[in-house]
């Protein structure tokens, strides 16, 4: 298992398992896409608090769990390639920190959408908006230092510390509705006991749910395989590549 | 447009809120995609340029 594990943290090896898996991911991810916006926003029922709004929890909801996932990737490829200076690593993180920072102000601004019509206000200083809102600028900060320092591997190795810091504010993300239990609703699936959801709007969720995390894992798969090119540009196994013609 | 398409458009009175929603979502997710994919033609364009006499594609 170590050999496989070994063999895949190899920029080449990598770089042909994303080439290979990428477009299956989004193929799957259409498929799940399209069964969850039709469950979404034709079969299930309109809330009976919420009204039709409530239909925005199903892009709402998977970007903001998103948003965090991202995170942790990029956060645990940093920590990784600080203590075993693993290329790939750097490679995964640098391609994350785009996709994060874009389903992070994806959820912040399907949020504002639904609190408009819900709370009567597009943003307030709640904990759960105020810390999601700190998860963009943790994602920016890593974007601007990538792009500051000229030395990949001193960008990756800033990046990373930056990211592994700022790791505590994503428990905060999560338990800041219950720990301040401000304006923003309490989790509705992620909950001890059953999800506080009927069948039919739940499934749907789930859907939508696994379509944004299949189309993650192939945007970060053609991502990292820009990065993979770049940070081994004078690696035998890049020359060779390009020399074929045009890889893709 | 028959009466329930429309009564679909208009999400009971949401519909500016949810359909903003929808179409930004959209729109992202397309974007990610497109901006990846020309991420990678841009990197692998500029490093063929790079390569060494003898290693770089053969342009016919």
């Amino acid at each position: 298992m170590f050999k496989t594990l070994h063999k895949y943290a190899s920029p080449m090896h990598f770089h042909a398992l994303a080439r290979r898996w990428s477009t299956p991911l989004l193929w799957l991810s259409a498929v799940l896409f399209a069964a969850g916006l039709a469950g979404g926003l034709v079969m299930a029922p309109a809330d009976y608090q919420q009204g039709e709004s409530f239909r925005i929890i199903y892009v709402h909801v998977p970007s903001a769990w998103l948003s965090m996932f991202a995170y942790m990737v990029m956060a645990g490829a940093g920590a990784v390639s600080l203590i075993w200076r693993v290329k790939l690593m750097d490679a995964l993180a640098r391609a994350a920190a785009p996709l994060g920072a874009s389903f992070t102000a994806l959820a912040l601004a399907t949020g504002s959408l639904w609190g408009k019509p819900m709370w009567g206000t597009w943003w307030v200083w709640d904990a759960r908006l105020t810390s999601e809102l700190l998860l963009l600028f943790l994602y920016l900060g890593y974007m601007a230092l990538q792009s500051a320092i000229d030395d990949r591997r001193a960008a990756a190795r800033a990046g990373a510390v930056l990211a592994v810091v700022g790791v505590v504010n994503i428990p905060i993300i999560h338990y800041s509705v219950e720990w301040w239990s401000t304006l923003h609703q309490p989790a509705t699936i992620t909950r001890l006991g059953a999800p506080a959801m009927a069948t039919s709007m739940l499934i749907p969720l789930l859907l939508m749910a696994l379509a944004f995390q299949l189309l993650f894992f192939a945007l970060l798969f053609i991502r990292a395989r820009s990065e993979l090119l770049e940070f081994e540009q004078r690696s035998l196994w890049v020359r060779e590549l390009l020399g074929q013609g045009s890889p893709r | 447009m028959t009466n329930e398409l429309r009564e679909f458009f208009a999400m009971g009175g949401y519909g500016l809120f949810v359909w903003s929603s929808y179409g930004l979502t959209a729109l992202l997710l397309v974007g990610n995609l497109v901006l990846a994919v020309r991420r990678e033609r841009r990197v692998i364009r500029e490093l063929s340029r790079r390569l060494p006499v003898g290693a770089g594609h053969d342009p016919a």
